[in-house]
């Protein structure tokens, strides 16, 4: 995580945990095909006692470099939510993202969170009734959801301080020697060039539902993908699948690149070109 | 987008080098460097990365330690498995050909270093190589080294066969009478613990290939991170300088 910090990223989100340890699924679980990623790794993540303490030493290491810690947490039930928020808070991070959103164990944990308004909103109460302001907490929406605006709005009414969009689109690959899905869980999330437009709309429809920060995401790897991002509304943008073609150099250069366009349309902030395409 | 995706492939020929450990040889052929892995898929079961021991045609050499060994070892010719690759950073060979290669094999370990012996006695370096195992019968591949021209030591724990005792003491005396350009190991952690040791007290640059549990294969995933280090990309090779004089 500190190398993409060293690498030009203003913040680094770690990989999402749980109360309890996760072995995740079985392998295959992530592949590469000609438009993005597809992974199922199955949220495998060490439990959060061990997760405090990679993120304190993560922590330490980013400071220097003036980058931000996000912390990710999911989980099965409101309660766990609320008590595993309450644990990741030993680690001091500079925010908490809730991941209520991925697609990959849908029987046990996901769908009835992000797919459902009540329970999103009750996900978010909850782990703000843990975090007490310590922290500003961020909800991970999904895409896979017929009426993405009314999600945003029952996070925003129950008191999230910013939302994340997106999470990964459920997809599935098909071997057709085998004759079957690749990955061992058949289905996976979606990321990577592919979503771009996709996640533009969903940010898009976020901003225009709520008035809350929104950090856009999927696909983006171009200074003009980013720029695309803050004009549909998101206020920070993040990176993932580009780090596969590129490494963390992708960071760098996404940074100059976004500097040079905005220099060329004529923008000095940010701000002055967050959501311009809703006018 | 580069793509990383199984293909599938049969295979042709089953070598038996022990009882434990298997090679499978591939209709296929990748363009790949030594030290270069690959990710075997059989649908329905698991994907692992295992090293190649020749990448034209795909060979590779396989120890049967859990269910997953145990059904690649069941193939038989003309049956079908999935291969994803070549992937991870490989052995690099050094810029002067004066002096040998010293590489250092534990166990199973040595597919991959017959892949290098391989391309190094092509390019024209002398090759020395020691082969460590617990006993005699779980030493494999000495006479496909010597058939390559390598200078071949072996070593076994319990005296079996060759010197009795760990590959690394019979590395401390080659490297006590001969020159050595660097050393090059794969096996067991321990044993390429010592080996990096061993290199730095001798101030040897070192390359020693590492196994890791694996999911992407690519750097993504993170599954296999050691010490702030991906082994799927930035290894499996890790490269150990010489100390600086």
């Amino acid at each position: 995580m500190a190398r993409v910090a060293r690498a030009g990223a203003g913040a680094v989100t770690a990989k999402s945990c749980s109360l309890e340890p996760r072995a995740g699924h079985p392998n295959p679980t992530v592949l590469a095909w000609e438009h993005g990623l597809i992974n199922a790794v199955g949220l495998a993540n060490p439990g959060v006692e061990v997760e405090i303490e990679e993120l304190r030493r993560t922590r330490a290491l980013l400071r220097p470099l003036g980058a931000a810690l996000i912390a990710s947490i999911f989980a099965d039930t409101v309660e766990n939510f609320h008590r595993v928020a309450s644990r990741i808070l030993e680690a001091a991070p500079d925010l908490i993202e809730v991941n209520i959103s991925c697609p990959n164990v849908h029987a046990e944990f996901g769908t009835p969170f992000s797919a459902d308004p009540a329970a999103a909103a009750d996900v978010t109460a909850a782990v703000q009734a843990a975090v007490e302001g310590r922290a500003p907490v961020l909800v991970k929406l999904s895409p896979n959801v017929a009426d993405l605006a009314s999600i945003a709005r029952a996070v925003a009414a129950a008191g999230a301080d910013g939302i994340s969009a997106i999470n990964t689109l459920t997809g599935m690959v098909i071997d057709v020697d085998a004759r079957r899905p690749i990955l061992a869980n058949r289905t996976g999330g979606l990321s990577g060039p592919a979503i771009r437009p996709l996640a533009i709309r969903c940010v898009y429809e976020i901003y225009r539902a709520v008035d809350l920060p929104i950090v856009g995401m999927g696909g983006v790897r171009s200074g003009r993908d980013a720029v695309e991002m803050i004009m549909a509304g998101a206020t920070a943008v993040g990176v993932g699948s580009a780090v596969y073609e590129e490494g963390p150099e992708a960071f760098g250069r996404i940074r100059t690149e976004m500097a040079a366009l905005m220099a060329e349309l004529g923008y000095e902030r940010l701000a002055d070109m967050r959501g311009v395409a809703h006018r | 987008m580069k793509t990383s995706l199984p293909v599938v492939a049969r295979v042709v020929e089953v070598i038996d080098e022990s009882a434990q450990v298997r090679t499978l040889v591939l209709d296929r052929s990748l363009d790949a460097e030594p030290g270069q892995f690959l990710m075997a898929w059989l649908p329905g079961l698991d994907e692992k990365p295992f090293s190649l021991a020749r990448p034209a045609p795909v060979t590779m050499t396989i120890a049967r330690v859990g269910p997953f060994s145990q059904a690649i070892h069941a193939l038989r010719p003309g049956d079908r498995l999935w291969i994803r690759g070549p992937l991870g950073r490989p052995f690099e060979l050094p810029e002067s050909d004066e002096d040998a290669l010293l590489l250092i094999g534990g166990g199973y370990g040595v597919a991959p270093l017959h892949f290098l012996a391989e391309r190094a006695r092509a390019a024209g370096w002398p090759v020395d190589m020691i082969i460590g195992a617990r006993t005699a019968a779980d030493l494999v591949f000495a006479r496909r080294f010597e058939a390559l021209g390598a200078r071949v030591t072996l070593t076994t724990d319990d005296g079996s066969a060759g010197l009795r005792g760990v590959a690394t003491d019979a590395a401390s005396r080659l490297l006590d009478e001969g020159r050595y350009v660097g050393l090059y190991a794969c096996g067991p952690e321990p044993m390429l613990d010592a080996v990096e040791r061993l290199a730095q007290a001798r101030r040897l640059p070192a390359q020693l290939s590492y196994e890791r549990y694996m999911r992407c294969g690519f750097g993504v995933c993170g599954s296999c991170a050691k010490e702030g280090w991906l082994v799927c990309k930035d290894g499996p090779v890790k490269l150990v300088p010489a100390p600086a004089p």
